[in-house]
């Protein structure tokens, strides 16, 4: 979970939540909304991504609507994580508290290109370009959303702390 | 240690008595609303065994993006919600005949001054408009808040926005954020809480002062305060009951960065597609042929929007080739306008007046686009497929510039087509 190898995919600057999952299939079962994904800018995604890929992006990835559906619709389809020069607030923590891999990192979408593979540990913040031998630093994730990740979302952690306590 | 709005609220919220940016802390929710997101964070509880809720007075929950349901899909899930509702004794429970979310908030009085609201709505930021720390999430916090009242923040680091000089005749405040959206981009707020200040914020009527609060989100706003002002109180006090203490930044508090704004010579604005900061000055933007006019959403769909749209259509026309949709962001504002006689005129000029709902402003129904169409919106984002086909082009302004265009059927600036017929 903290560490991530993958295909890169490359998307330029503010990606919003409506291009990621567009309004209009909103309502749609997770099996069905995921068909659209990324659709109006990238149309066909859903055939071309393979589980293990990864996202590189610019600048404020996932602006827009508080819709969870985003993130959600980015792992069902396989992606292992999203690396983006900067995200918005509400994706990046909807991100972390359903368990997808976030990391901000400013220069990463130079250092990429689209195919190259890509290894991320997201607890030292290393950015490695496997195929053309390049890394870059990030900030590492701070260890509230560490922990979060490592128990594989929000609620995985809300019921490790709780246990029956709060779940009766 | 002097602190600003948002960081008094936080503090207060969490019960220590200083933060600072940077900060994480657990803070008590005071109000958390949902509107059909409520059907996913149902969802969320039911994956983990959740049956219980912390507290079913403090959850509000609307009908208001697919209101009424259009489809079996959306139909399944206000009936999931209202079981929800049912079983668990949630007090303040709104189907879909009373509005969009961020409107009937206030005037039901779930917004006061000071306290920690959070949302399952991006726009929920409009709560800053009465002094309090308003902020969207999604339905995994949500569902954590509905079973604990709590959710960690990291205290954000406040940005000031100054507004002086008197707003032109014919230009609202959706045209000082349109402007301010343009000229220091859509990330100029990112994870900050934004304070609007300024003779200009305090001129301002509460539904203005909303729209700003609201749009501050498409600069990347947590929150988006204004501190509340004896206007504040007293319309908050119209509203509700219950007891609140406005809190207010401190003179010394310190801000990451000021901006200062004079706004008496700014033109109405408009957000070219397919970004919120992709904003020109109405002049650019004139003569561009528009599809459709959309008047309404959380934005701008109060009274005084429907007003402006009604002074510019009185004895007017909507344009034959321009399907102008109008959408009263409550039945409250619904019903003063028709008082009014607003809505007449509106209905005679030819727009098509719908019930109060989000319609087309994300793309669910009541207005979509197809491919190769144009519309200028008094909504808040003109994202690419927001209203329906990724083909389609958005553009948004204040009412006054969207009535304007309908008229024409093109881009108009409404003080030419108001004073250049005089």
């Amino acid at each position: 979970m903290l560490k991530v190898r993958g295909r890169v995919w490359k998307f330029g600057d503010n990606i919003d939540t409506d291009v990621i999952t567009p309004g209009q299939y909103l309502s749609l079962p997770m099996d069905q909304l995921k068909i659209h994904v990324l659709e109006p800018i990238r149309p066909g995604f859903i055939n071309l991504v393979k589980p293990g890929d990864v996202i590189v992006a610019g600048r404020n990835f996932g602006c827009g609507s508080s819709r969870e559906q985003a993130p959600r619709a980015l792992k069902e389809v396989g992606i292992a994580a999203v690396i983006a020069e900067s995200f918005a607030r509400i994706f990046f923590r909807n991100a972390i508290n359903i368990g997808l891999p976030v990391l901000a990192c400013e220069g990463v979408s130079k250092i990429f290109d689209e195919g190259d593979v890509l290894e991320a540990n997201f607890a030292s913040g290393e950015i490695k370009n496997v195929t053309k031998g390049v890394t870059l630093k990030a900030k590492p994730l701070p260890p509230l959303m560490i922990e979060i990740l490592t128990a594989g979302g929000a609620l995985e952690l809300l019921k490790k702390k709780y246990g029956n306590k709060t779940f009766s | 240690m002097p602190m600003t709005l948002a960081e008094k609220i936080l503090a207060r919220a969490s019960g220590i008595k200083e933060v600072a940016p940077g900060d994480y802390v657990t803070a008590k929710i005071d109000v958390a609303m949902a509107h059909e997101g409520a059907a996913w964070v149902i969802d969320e509880l039911n994956k983990i065994g959740i049956d219980r809720v912390w507290d079913p007075e403090r959850i509000v929950i609307m009908f208001d993006h697919w209101a009424p349901a259009p489809t079996e899909l959306t139909a399944a899930m206000h009936k999931k919600i209202r079981e929800f509702v049912k079983k668990h004794g949630i007090k303040y429970f709104y189907d879909i005949k009373k509005g969009i979310c961020h409107q009937i908030m206030h005037e039901l009085g779930h917004v006061r001054p000071g306290e920690l609201i959070v949302g399952t709505d991006s726009h929920t930021t409009t709560y800053g408009a009465f002094g309090a720390c308003g902020t969207g999430i999604g339905t995994t916090d949500m569902a954590v808040v509905w079973v604990t009242g709590e959710l960690w923040f990291r205290v954000p680091e406040s940005i000031k926005f100054c507004i002086v000089g008197r707003l032109p005749r014919y230009v609202m405040s959706k045209d000082v954020i349109l402007y301010i959206a343009g000229k220091y981009g859509t990330e100029v707020a990112q994870y900050k809480s934004i304070e609007f200040d300024g003779p200009t914020i305090m001129d301002m009527s509460i539904a203005s002062r909303m729209t700003l609060s609201n749009m501050a989100m498409e600069i990347g706003a947590k929150f988006a305060l204004i501190a509340p002002d004896e206007k504040t109180i007293e319309y908050v006090k119209s509203k509700t009951a219950k007891p609140f203490t406005p809190l207010h930044p401190d003179p010394d508090a310190v801000y990451e960065k000021v901006y200062e704004i004079d706004v008496s010579d700014l033109e109405p604005q408009v957000a070219f597609p397919h970004s919120v900061g992709n904003v020109k000055p109405i002049s650019k933007a004139e003569g561009i042929k528009i599809d459709q006019a959309f008047l309404g959403s959380c934005t701008n769909g109060r009274f005084e929007d429907l007003a402006v749209a009604a002074e510019i259509l009185k004895g007017r026309k909507v344009h034959p080739d321009v399907r102008m949709i109008v959408i009263p962001a409550s039945v409250e504002v619904y019903l003063e306008a028709l008082k009014a006689g607003i809505i007449d005129i509106l209905l005679r000029a030819g727009a098509v007046v719908c019930n109060p709902t989000c319609g087309p402003c994300m793309g669910t129904h009541l207005g979509l686009l197809a491919e190769g169409e144009r519309c200028i919106s008094s909504s808040n984002r003109n994202f690419k497929g927001r209203m329906g086909s990724p083909k389609a082009e958005i553009y948004l302004a204040s009412p006054y510039v969207v009535a304007a265009s309908a008229v024409t059927g093109e881009i108009t600036d409404p003080r030419k087509l108001m004073e250049g017929e005089k």
